[in-house]
């Protein structure tokens, strides 16, 4: 019985061959006043116990996913002779970044199961349930946010842009847009032979405001009538200031 | 020299907001609106989601509204019981707006009201102010045509007369509270302070003289648009302080030199000017409402 239970377990979680040990540049990024994007390194090594197996060569992929967040995408069309927000689709869980890095194009080091399994590229990190009945072509609306956000720099297909070298050290290189969301962004390295994903790598790295930032986001939502309160405050002495300034200039 | 917004949550060059800060403060200054039919629209196309530019810019509008009317207040400009009067108006009106607007809201499509409203508004007050301004030009270059009497209608039979000095009228308060209200009905839907339709109401409707307008315009606009900052602080917390004082610190200076530019300037071609202004705005509404737009989706914050 204990036998039987022990290759049981063996079996479900097989010993990989092949494992990665990670390095980031950071596992931290500081939102402060004057935050203008970040690149963050990653780079790792691929341990292994016995020599490096033949046949298909080994691929590397790098997946950075930040929080996940309900959105409408919205279509206009012309009704009346106007412009008008129509057809809306509700998308249950968006990232609000993503970047997928890859040694190679991602059909040929990925395949579409694996894909299917451990949602790796673009549409399959993007989760909707179902459009309403009488829009029959809801593939437009995440192929419309895609387009969208890469635009934005916010989605990354950065294919070959991972480094491999001798089959043991890779590295790669995401930029991070200034327009980030707070949270943790889940990182993901998967190694991948003939497609097939044989191991997974998993890091958060923390983005959060810092400082004034900080502060100034923390009053808002604690303390929102004192924030509203101080916001007027500014605003009188601002504008009281200018006046007085400009008297004395007129002497 | 880029920014980070801590409400907006996004990324921008400081020194493009101080800049547009300081243009609309200087029309602020010069035709006694607040500016934020101008501004907001600028905003959302710079990236700021509309829901922060539009708390914010109420905040904006009170610093440059107040810098303004400690010009004006120098100038013995501001009809402050005038003032007083539209004011009682504009909130009972707001506080109204503000039901209908969730009433909207709740029906949807409430963004496209706001654009018809605006297109709508915009429309007939340019136009009308356009033609009005025109004529008054065109009388002022034939000084042989006969001046225009004072007209005495039925806006005069009113009771509750009182007396507003400096814009040197004696009317009925019936008029001013009744424009007050509907000027804060508009301004609740549409999210702004609502000057562009109060100068224009206080030079034809009540009769004030147009540079005792401007400085009274600016006077209630303060208390509306503040009141506005703080239901948007505490309801919805979309105030964001940091692009709140970049667009400020513009916005005061403006407010100032535009002051002094209004009052070098006669009162039909600051009229006229304005009508100018609020045609452009109009017409790039309509357009964007009439043309083809270039990306036909867009991408909405909360899944409904």
């Amino acid at each position: 019985m204990l036998r039987l239970a022990l290759a049981f377990l063996l079996l479900v979680t097989p010993v990989s061959a092949e494992e990665v040990v990670l390095g980031l540049s950071q596992d931290e990024v500081a939102i402060n006043a004057t935050f203008d994007g970040d690149d963050i390194l990653i780079f790792g090594a691929v341990k292994r116990e016995k020599p490096i197996p033949n046949g298909d060569p080994l691929e590397v992929i790098v997946a950075v996913a930040g929080p996940l967040e309900p959105l409408t995408v919205r279509r206009k069309d012309k009704r009346l002779g106007i412009w008008i927000n129509v057809d809306a689709v509700v998308i249950d869980e968006a990232p609000s970044f993503y970047a997928v890095a890859s040694t190679g194009p991602i059909e040929e080091v990925l395949s579409n199961t694996e894909d299917l399994r451990h949602k790796i590229t673009i549409n399959r990190a993007i989760r909707f349930v179902g459009a309403p009945e009488q829009i029959t072509d809801s593939g437009k609306f995440t192929e419309a946010l895609i387009r969208i956000r890469k635009e934005a720099e916010l989605y990354q297909t950065l294919e070959n842009n991972v480094e491999l070298a001798q089959q043991t050290l890779f590295r790669t290189q995401i930029n991070m847009p200034a327009n980030l969301v707070e949270g943790g962004y889940k990182t993901r390295i998967f190694l991948t032979r003939g497609g097939e994903v044989i191991n997974t790598y998993e890091r958060i790295i923390d983005v959060r405001k810092v400082g004034l930032e900080r502060w100034l986001y923390n009053m808002a939502h604690d303390t929102p009538l004192l924030y509203g309160l101080m916001s007027l405050a500014i605003a009188i002495a601002a504008g009281w200031g200018a006046s007085a300034v400009f008297r004395m200039i007129k002497g | 020299m880029q920014i980070y917004l801590p409400i907006a949550e996004v990324s921008v060059n400081a020194f493009l907001l101080l800049g547009l800060g300081g243009i609309v403060g200087v029309l602020s200054g010069m035709f006694g609106v607040g500016g934020g039919f101008l501004m907001t629209p600028l905003l959302f196309f710079i990236g700021i989601p509309p829901a922060v530019a539009v708390a914010t810019e109420a905040n904006q509008i009170v610093a440059s509204s107040f810098s303004g009317v400690l010009a004006h207040l120098r100038r013995r400009t501001v009809d402050l019981r005038m003032g007083t009067v539209l004011l009682i108006g504009g909130l009972i009106g707001a506080a109204v707006g503000v039901v209908i607007f969730n009433y909207l809201k709740a029906l949807g499509q409430v963004d496209l009201l706001v654009k018809l409203c605006y297109v709508l508004f915009l429309g007939v007050v340019g136009s009308l102010m356009f033609v009005e301004s025109l004529n008054a030009i065109r009388r002022s270059k034939n000084p042989a045509a006969k001046p225009k009497r004072k007209k005495h209608n039925w806006i005069h039979a009113l009771p509750f007369k009182m007396k507003f000095r400096v814009s040197g009228l004696y009317i009925s308060v019936i008029p001013p509270i009744v424009v007050g209200i509907t000027v804060g009905i508009l301004a609740a839907i549409m999210g702004v302070g609502g000057g562009f339709i109060m100068v224009p109401a206080m030079i034809y409707l009540l009769g004030m003289p147009t540079k005792v307008v401007v400085g009274t315009s600016l006077f209630q606009i303060i208390f509306v648009t503040a009141f506005t900052t703080l239901l948007h602080a505490t309801t919805n917390f979309t105030v964001d302080v940091v692009l709140a004082v970049l667009l400020l610190l513009g916005g005061v200076i403006g407010a100032q030199i535009g002051t002094q530019i209004g009052v070098k300037m006669k009162a039909e071609q600051l009229r006229i000017l304005l009508a100018i202004m609020v045609l452009a705005v109009c017409g790039k509404l309509a357009f964007d409402l009439l043309v083809m737009p270039s990306e036909l989706y867009s991408i909405g914050f909360e899944g409904h």
